[in-house]
């Protein structure tokens, strides 16, 4: 990979010598609204993601206030209803994936030396109609009778006999998240299919790229599943069907299946690319090559095959045959089997490496450790007969948020510790983003970790009241909510100042044991790199 | 060096055309929610003006946006990797359809091997059906709901049989269109095209015809129960694809009026020949699981 560098300053040579194709970035909000540029629309991406983060974040805060004792005070159910409803649909379709598509948008390019996505005016269609999609589905809470208040799962008949009108509004705007996500994925794809450099073999890809890859072929798999399933309960609600109505011989448990037929490929879409990222960040701090990359390369292949069978186990208790019980909780265990090699291959990365704590290799060193404990509780609850007793209590509630905000968003948040200095050529603030890591990971931890004993007591998910008995958990669970919240000030300050280019300068590799085309462009990165592809060796 | 004869890869500057196209798509999204509630309630208001208004934006992009692609394309901006760009990311885009209609095809299969099984008491479901349908007797086509609704299924001889010969025959004119246009014989080309069309819209004429027919003759509704649910979600998905692939073809038979495509360089003739077979394909497996079987 040493050659890029000479490919690299060619490039900028060259760039002198060429006279009307804009090297540098138009100004003002067109520059935003008309861009092609990967690396625009990943910012955008970025920023969008991290608006939602916040927005979806007020709503858990309103969540945690009503919980923090038991009785109802606060909010009324319905309105609770919709705060936790539109609490997951923004959370998982509007921060985790629009940032890590940014993610994608910013380094797929630059770590496979192409000059820009494939399909740079899709891109462009395929982030801008997401804040639209998110101004319907926010803005029908506003509107008379609410906003969707059936869960982010939207089981029928929640969402269809007992929901209210805008359900309609809910499920279009659900239909461009997928439209998005769809458009999206293909770009990437094609980007890693067609863009690559000369000698960017498949298995001299970064892993950012493989899983990726994967992801986009899942996204592309699974989101018209979804539609589907909004589809139906569209119809179901408006037009008289009766696809999840055992009047006209459909059945409820119908709709489960399709649901999670898309569900549980979508949250290995949610957590695929952080496997990447931390395959990145642990290398470069233990200083050494990464252990095991072909068997990281072959357990995520797996992962995504094996995510297509294990759907069912979101429903041991809807009353399968016992067949189709005992199939899905083997299957389930069976994605663990790959999930571990992972594990064990960035533990063994980090064995004898001479490693260093730079912010980005804290929160990947959190991320494994509580990602890992994520992982043993969904184990727990591949259990059949145990998740009897769990099942849609907050022990589930604990089990996701342990590999979606300690798993997924850690690992976005190391990812833009990581690469944000080679994005703005600058340094962020070391300290903040410390102040920043230390109150997450312990408030983050006083928020989820308690869920697994009043889950494992019985506490029900969803419900704005519980019994006395729960009462001191929940309240140290919403203080923990209250301070991981205000922890993410620190972040959008760190951000902010990031943006100004505030900071000291680094140079193009900027993390001593960083390896990869991105690190042997310029720092801040050039607005197009790569016009003439690097040649990878 | 090889890089010398790389041939750049064209990234467009700037472009209106997708906001314009997410501004048409919200309010498509916004117009369509309010038209569908306001077939529930009073409350709401506006859904058709604000539907018919992203519809027009909608067209104005498609129109501005292939016009800038057509016009490069002619200018000879693209390079092959560009063109297999386009290739893949059409195939990708097929895809994904094929999984929207999975989805429904999964419906279809679960609601008649699981659902109308396990209420006629099949499984360990016994009681589910002495308690709550006593009555209610599995069969496919469910012709009687648990609740009582009654339907006449839909036979597969006569239109469906003739429709699907139809679409075969179009999948293979096609085809020769296509070849006509790899070898450069522009009369047999447009044709062949034009045969394809004029099938295209044979077929989508006569499943009006049956669906009237559906309604009228055979009491076979939207709402008859999961049989007519599958059927006409189906279809009908199916036929807004056909409507979409015969118009899809006539630009391209504009297109090659006015002298456009070589044989070298047809991406757009070949990503519409592809979602043209791959209608065909979705027609016959519903030829099978929605009709025959
Ligand atoms: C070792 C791997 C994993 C296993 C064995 C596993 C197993 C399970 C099981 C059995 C459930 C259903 C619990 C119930 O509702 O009773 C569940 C729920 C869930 N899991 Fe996992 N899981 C694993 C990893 C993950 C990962 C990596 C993610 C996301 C990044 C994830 C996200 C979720 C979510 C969001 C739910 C709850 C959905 C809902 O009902 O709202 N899981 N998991
Ligand atoms: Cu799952």
């Amino acid at each position: 990979m040493s050659t890029a560098t000479d490919t690299a300053n060619e490039d900028l040579q060259h760039d002198h010598h060429d006279d009307h194709h804009a090297h540098h970035a138009p100004s003002g909000i067109t520059r935003w609204l008309f861009t092609t540029n990967h690396k625009d629309i990943g910012t955008l991406y970025l920023w969008f993601a991290f608006i939602m983060f916040l927005i979806g974040g007020a709503m858990a805060m309103v969540i945690r206030a009503e919980l923090f004792q038991p009785g109802l005070q606060i909010v009324d159910p319905n309105f609770f209803n919709q705060m936790t409803t539109v609490h997951g649909l923004i959370m998982v379709f509007g921060a985790v994936m629009p940032a890590f598509t940014g993610l994608a948008n910013w380094l797929v390019p630059m770590m496979i030396g192409a000059p820009d996505m494939a399909l740079p005016r899709m891109n462009n269609w395929s982030f801008w109609i997401l804040p639209f999609a998110f101004l319907i589905l926010i803005g029908s809470l506003f509107l008379p009778g609410g906003g969707p208040n059936f869960g982010w799962t939207f089981y029928a008949p929640l969402s269809t006999t007992y929901s209210n009108d805008s359900t309609a509004l809910f499920v279009f705007s659900v239909h461009i998240m997928g439209i998005s996500s769809i458009m999206g994925a293909i770009n990437v794809i094609v980007t890693i299919f067609n863009m690559r450099a000369p000698g960017m073999t498949w298995m001299k890809m970064p892993l950012f790229v493989w899983t990726w890859l994967i992801t986009a072929f899942l996204l592309i798999a699974v989101m018209p599943v979804l539609a589907g399933a909004v589809t139906m309960v569209l119809t179901d609600k408006f037009f008289g069907t009766s696809f999840f109505d055992a009047a006209g011989g459909g059945d409820p448990v119908l709709f489960q299946h399709i649901f999670w037929f898309f569900g549980h490929p979508e949250v290995y879409i949610m957590i695929l690319p952080a496997f990447g990222i931390i395959s990145h960040i642990i290398p470069t701090f233990s200083r050494k090559k990464l252990f095991g990359y072909a068997s990281m390369v072959y357990a995520t292949a797996s992962i995504a095959l094996l995510s297509f069978i294990v759907w069912a186990h979101h429903m041991f208790t809807t009353g399968m045959p016992v067949g189709a019980e005992l199939f899905f909780m083997f299957a389930t265990m069976l994605i663990s089997v790959p999930t571990g090699v992972k594990v064990f291959n960035w533990v063994a990365t980090m064995w004898r490496g001479s490693m260093t704590f730079e912010v980005p290799m804290l929160f990947a060193l959190a991320f494994i450790i509580l990602f890992t404990i994520g992982g043993f509780s969904g184990l727990m609850l591949a259990i059949t007969p145990v998740d009897f007793q769990y099942h849609d209590t907050y022990f589930v509630v604990a089990h996701f948020h342990y590999v979606l905000v300690t798993g997924a968003i850690f690992s976005i948040m190391a990812a833009v510790y990581y690469w944000l200095p080679k994005w703005t050529g600058k340094m962020f603030d070391v300290t903040l983003a410390k102040w920043h890591f230390w109150c997450s990971l312990i408030s983050v931890n006083l928020l989820f970790f308690p869920m697994h004993f009043v889950g494992l007591a019985g506490m029900p998910r969803r419900i704005p009241d519980y019994s006395l008995q729960f009462a001191d958990f929940n309240k140290w669970i919403s203080i923990g909510g209250f301070a991981f919240g205000l922890s993410q000030l620190i972040f959008l300050a760190v951000l902010i100042k990031a943006s100004r280019k505030q900071g000291e300068p680094v140079d193009d590799r900027v993390w001593e044991g960083a390896e990869g085309l991105e690190w042997e462009i310029p720092s801040p990165a050039p607005y197009h790199t790569f016009d003439t592809p690097p040649v990878v060796k | 060096m090889a890089q010398q004869e790389y041939q750049k890869y064209y990234v467009p500057e700037q472009s209106v055309w997708p906001i314009v196209g997410a501004v048409a798509l919200f309010l498509i999204a916004v117009g369509a929610g309010l038209f569908v509630m306001q077939t529930v309630s009073e409350t709401w208001k506006g859904g058709g003006i604000v539907l018919s208004l992203g519809l027009l934006t909608l067209l104005v992009m498609l129109v501005g946006w292939f016009k800038n692609q057509i016009d490069e394309s002619m200018s000879g901006l693209y390079s092959d990797q560009l063109g297999r760009s386009y290739r893949q990311g059409m195939a990708w885009f097929i895809f994904s359809e094929v999984m929207f209609f999975a989805a429904f095809f999964g419906a279809l299969f679960y609601a008649r091997t699981i659902a109308v099984p396990w209420l006629g008491g099949a499984s360990n479901n016994a009681m589910t059906n002495e308690v709550l349908w006593p009555t209610f007797e599995a069969m496919w086509p469910l012709t009687s709901t648990p609740d009582g609704t009654t339907t006449t299924a839909m036979g597969w001889a006569g239109l469906p049989l003739y429709n699907t010969i139809i679409l075969m025959v179009s999948s293979v004119t096609c085809h020769f269109a296509h070849v006509s246009l790899e070898k450069n014989e522009r009369s047999k080309l447009t044709m062949w095209l034009g045969a394809t069309i004029l099938l295209g819209c044979l077929f989508l004429g006569l499943q009006v015809y049956e669906y009237i027919h559906a309604y009228r003759d055979l009491g076979l509704t939207l709402q008859s129960g999961v049989y007519g649910n599958t059927f006409f979600l189906l279809t009908g998905f199916h036929g807004m694809h056909v409507t979409l692939g015969t118009i899809i073809l006539m630009v391209l038979f504009l297109r090659i009026l006015k002298g456009h495509f070589t044989p070298e360089n047809h991406f757009a003739f070949q990503a519409g020949s592809w979602y043209w077979h791959f209608v065909d394909v979705v027609w016959v497996m519903l030829f099978i699981f929605v009709y025959i079987l």
